[in-house]
Formats: structure tokens, sequence, C-alpha cells
């Protein structure tokens, strides 16, 4: 039997029905075409998949569909709603060249984002501990890392700036 | 990857939730943090007819601290939840710790302490500190709640004393004595984000003649997490010098029952035990000393 469920995917509200033995990350890419969230090991050890639910990163392959049920999330197309203008961490991701081919990006921006929320200026090991559940195959962990300095320090300054205005 | 396919329920009590798992017999399974079933399902080894939520279950995320009766932890309370909350980094922090190097910040953020317990791998992070504390889990059927003490919890690799129409419910740790530490240390390959290939957790309470009581409890190196009683009995009664935290170490070594698999191999868990032991130990004694 299908599950009628309602949630918020980046502010949007989608009403869905679904077998409850799809996982959320089958649902975002495969229904709602949103293809940004990738689909890596399917056991929660790659972070590809992660998106945010209520404000937590978690694996979309590891989630039911039918749990998300009344809740929000958020995915790599949430950084840049608009689809031009891009979001501090993705701008400081091009920036320091932190993306090769991409698979791993989306994933790593969620937890940069999820880090920088509560943490707006990581050091370098917070900064790892934060990627530690994410692998990047093209082993370009040094940028990664600086990149997330990096949009620590734009998103602080930024803050700073609507504060000061 | 796919699913095999299943019913999906998710009661808001928990008498429902043991309605339906006593009314869907041997193929019903419980799913809170979920990231140990979905991984068994999707590699085939489980194939539930129904599957269970309990994240919607009012009242079973809780957290609870008294300064008389100790810390009671709801069933599906995040390990991340667990990992940040202020009476349990100050008043369990060997617990606190276990729950911070576990996984990565996306398990912590959906798995439970129950489920780890629950699960029952031998190399599951929470059951050496919580086995150490003197921690209980109370186990729900419809028949009723029985309490029973973590040591006497786990039977093998997966499984438990559970039966199939009960729902672990919390976990309690008793509020640590006066003059007592505990500390767990975990090693793997890569620090986290692997399953611990040796963990040992210590609990210790002295007086001013020495130690007056000790539980030592090795995980990942037996089928299910064990204490080290000989260890105990050494520790027990006397002045933890340099050289007795040493001696302890080499006998947790000699009592540790490891298999060589793809983590490790089974002598070198053995020096681990002996590694990990004098250095919970030790911590265990600093921290005693500053409580």
């Amino acid at each position: 039997m299908k599950h009628q469920i309602r949630f918020k995917v980046n502010g949007d509200e989608y009403s869905v029905a679904v077998d409850p033995w799809r996982t959320l990350n089958e649902v975002l890419r495969e229904d709602l075409n949103l293809t940004g969230t990738k689909f890596g090991c399917g056991i929660g050890d790659c972070g590809a998949c992660a998106v945010m639910l209520d404000g937590r990163t978690v694996s979309s392959c590891l989630t039911l569909a039918v749990s998300v049920d009344g809740k929000n999330i958020t995915t790599v197309e949430g950084l840049a709603p608009s689809g031009e203008e891009l979001h501090p961490i993705q701008e400081a991701f091009v920036k320091t060249g932190a993306i090769q081919c991409g698979f791993c990006t989306a994933g790593m921006e969620i937890a940069a984002l999820d880090l920088l929320s509560h943490n707006p200026s990581p050091t370098e090991k917070e900064i790892r501990a934060g990627l530690s559940g994410h692998l990047c195959r093209c082993t370009g962990y040094n940028q990664i890392v600086e990149a997330i300095s990096v949009a620590g320090k734009a998103m602080t300054n930024g803050r700073g700036e609507e504060v000061g205005r | 990857m796919r699913l095999p396919k299943f019913e999906y329920l998710a009661p808001k009590t928990l008498e429902s939730a043991l309605s339906s798992l006593a009314a869907h017999g041997e193929g019903a399974y419980l799913f809170a943090g979920g990231t140990d079933i979905m991984v068994k399902m999707s590699h085939g080894r489980l194939k539930p007819t129904c599957v269970i939520g309990l994240m919607g279950i009012e009242g079973l995320d809780g957290i609870s601290f008294h300064p008389k009766d100790g810390l009671t932890i709801g069933a599906t309370a995040r390990l991340s939840e667990v990992a940040s909350h202020p009476d349990i980094l100050k008043h369990y922090p060997a617990l606190a710790h276990a729950v911070q190097v576990m996984a990565n910040v996306e398990i912590r953020n959906m798995g439970t302490v129950a489920g780890n317990l629950c699960n029952a791998a031998p190399s599951a992070d929470t059951a050496p500190p919580l086995v150490a504390m003197g921690a209980k889990v109370t186990l729900a059927s419809l028949k009723g709640e029985r309490r029973l003490s973590l040591d006497q919890f786990f039977k093998g690799p997966g499984l438990t004393v559970m039966e199939r129409a009960e729902i672990m419910t919390s976990i309690h740790v008793p509020l640590p004595a006066p003059k007592s530490g505990a500390s767990y240390m975990r090693i793997s390959a890569r620090c986290g984000v692997d399953i611990a290939a040796v963990g040992v957790g210590v609990m210790a309470t002295f007086n001013g003649s020495g130690c007056k009581a000790a539980r030592i409890v090795l995980g990942a190196v037996a089928p299910v997490p064990i204490r080290a009683l000989k260890t105990e009995g050494l520790m027990k009664g006397r002045k933890w010098t340099q050289d007795l935290i040493i001696r302890g170490s080499d006998q947790a070594a000699e009592e540790a029952k490891p298999i060589s698999d793809v983590r490790a191999s089974a002598e070198w868990r053995k020096r681990m035990v002996a590694v990990l032991t004098r250095r919970t130990l030790e911590e265990a004694l600093e921290r005693a000393e500053r409580n």
C-alpha cells in the first residue's frame, strides 16, 4: 500500500504517494527530479546522499521516504534557490578548486552547511571531523577543508555586514 | 539497490507498537534510526514483511538526569543528542566519548543507543561503557515491563535475550558513586568512521586505601562485550600503582578471546586490549581523583 506523504523540500511543499520500501534518496532523485543529491555507497559510509532533515544532516539512502512525512528537507539545490546566485559555500568550493569530479560535492556542501550553522569559524580539525562521513575519491580533501574555512569567514562577514546595516 | 517490499507502520503510542509487533509475528522488525536495519535490508540479509517505525512514539526520545536516580535515555533519543547532552558530558564522560567517536555525523544524527545495543554487534561502542557503569535496560511487552542489567543482555553476535514481542524503551545508568571514574576508548583503522576493532570500558570506585570496586569491559574481542573478571579481581582492593595498572592490562589481554577478521588479527587485538586497558584504567583513576 502506498503512503501519501507531505513534506517540504527547499521550501517547496510536496505531496507524494510512496511505497514504504522506497528511500528518501530514491524519491528525491526519481520522483522530484532533484538529482543534485547523489546515490553513492547505499550504506551510510560515503556521504554523497547527505541532506538536511529538520536541520540535521542525515544519509538519504538510509532514510525511508515514509518517515519524512511532515518534515523539512534541504538538498544542495536549496543552497542556490534562484539557480543563478551561488551560496557562499558553493562560491568557496569553486574558488578554492574543491570540486574535481563533483560526485561528493553535494554531500560535502550539505555537511559544510550543517557544520557552519553550529560553528561559524571551525578549526581545521573540526572541519575534518565534520566531514568524517564523506569520501572524496578524487582525494581533494585539502581544498575541501580550505573551502569550508573560506566559506565560514565569508558567511560570518556577510552576517556582520547585514547586522551593520 | 532496492529494498525488499514491506508494509510500514508508524504507531503513535508504545501500546500500539507492541500490539502491531505481536500481531505481525516473525516478519515484523522495529525501526528507530534505521542505520543498521537499512543496511541489512539493502544487502538482502533481512527481509521484513512489516517495519514498525518507532520515531513517532511520543515520550520515547527523552533524556533525563536526576541527581539521585541517575540517567535515563529513551529508546529513540539520537546518538548526537546523547553526545552533546550537558548532564551526560558532565556526569558520564565515558558514555559521551563513546557516542562522540562512533560512526560519523550523519549516522549519529539518525542512530540511537537502544539500536546500537539491540543490534548486538560485538563491537557496539555504547556497550562497554554502559556495562561498566552498571546500566540497566527496560524491555516492554504487552505483558508488562522488565528491567535487566545490561551485562545479562547479550547472547551472541546479533543475539540478545529480548523476546520477539518486546521493545527496549529506555536505558538507565545509575548515578556515579563519589570518588569514581569511568573511561571508554576504542581503536580502529580509520578513527571513528570504522567499526571498532577493540573497545575497552572501565569504571572504578576508590576509597582512602585503594580501589573499592572495578568493572572492566572488553568490546569486539569476544562474541559479546565481556567483563574481564580476573582483571577486575586483580584491581580490586589495591592501590592502583603504575605497576599494578600494567599487570592489569596484561591480564585483560589474557582474558580477551578475539578472532581474526577483515578489521584486525586476533594477535593484534590482544595487544591492543592491553594498550587500551592501561589507558582506560589510567583515565578512570584520574577522573576519580577529580570527582
